[in-house]
């Protein structure tokens, strides 16, 4: 069945502070293979003119998503999580996650399409620091595949 | 900011240095405990033919974090990147061996924009299959 079409616009109160540690930057950053050290050593970062180590472009990823579980798991909307596939990610930075941060999302509904029996879900999430900069928006495209026929 | 690459320096069509990216069964390991996403079709082979997947299958994100590094090994600074987005056109399928897969990525510069920005456009492939669509980033340089 597709999903109810009065569910666009619709957002999610903002999620309690994640906090971006030095350590979680650097294992996120070994386990893509990333060398560059403004990563991993305040120092090089801040010859870059950032105050501290900065976090690789998509690892704000981790915390959109899980803030985007809000979506994802309303019953009201009752999306069928185990037929989703990941379409298409876009970000746009105001300045990159760094070290100390604590960063909150605050989730949306933009899109929803029915095509060909998929579903289409876009979410929004925008990300803010504890001062309400923004950072970073992040925008997720699910595609929750038809069901077989029976 | 201090990206490396100069505006000035740059045409549309420059070409970025491509790089290669292995990406075996133990990289998806250590990948899903760093970004927190444990799907079991990015470890395990019997889930993910269950669901009807030829083999486990790389994260998407973690294509698209490998892709992005075109990018930012060229500018030095990877603070300097103001977009990226990417399409999962087709899934990095990573066989149980030792080679794994090859990610093989390539960009070049469409577009000079205002403000010392450029728009690259960013090809990535494996095993002869394009597995990134319309894989953009907009990047601000010196």
């Amino acid at each position: 069945m597709a999903l109810d079409q009065s569910f666009v616009g619709r957002t999610y109160p903002p999620t309690a502070p994640y906090e971006v540690g030095r350590e979680k930057i650097r294992e996120f950053a070994e386990a893509v293979g990333e060398t560059n050290p403004v990563y991993t050593d305040p120092e090089a970062a801040k010859a870059f003119g950032h105050p501290d180590v900065i976090a690789p472009p998509t690892f704000v990823f981790s915390i959109t998503f899980r803030a985007a579980g809000l979506v994802i798991e309303d019953p009201q909307l009752g999306l069928d999580y185990s037929r989703v596939v990941h379409g298409d990610q876009k970000f746009a930075y105001s300045r990159p996650v760094r070290a100390g941060d604590r960063l909150t999302v605050t989730s949306a509904i933009e899109g929803i399409k029915s095509l060909a029996g998929n579903d289409i879900l876009d979410i929004r999430g925008e990300v803010h620091d504890e001062a309400g900069e923004h950072v970073v928006t992040a925008w997720t495209k699910l595609v929750a595949r038809a069901a077989e026929e029976a | 900011m201090a990206a490396k690459i100069a505006y000035d320096d740059v045409e549309v069509g420059t070409e970025l240095p491509a790089q290669t990216f292995p990406v075996t069964r133990a990289t998806l390991v250590r990948y899903a405990g760093a970004s927190g996403d444990f799907n079991p079709i990015h470890w395990n082979e019997k889930f993910a033919k269950e669901v009807g997947l030829p083999d486990v299958i790389a994260h998407g994100m973690f294509t698209m974090a490998e892709a992005i590094r075109v990018v930012t090994d060229w500018t030095g600074d990877p603070g300097a990147v103001v977009e990226y987005g990417v399409r999962f056109t087709k899934p990095v399928v990573v066989p149980n061996d030792d080679q794994g897969a090859l990610i093989e990525v390539s960009g070049k510069v469409a577009a000079k924009l205002d403000d010392n920005a450029v728009r690259v456009d960013l090809t990535a492939t494996s095993d002869g299959q394009k597995v990134l669509g319309m894989s953009r980033a907009v990047v601000r340089l010196a």
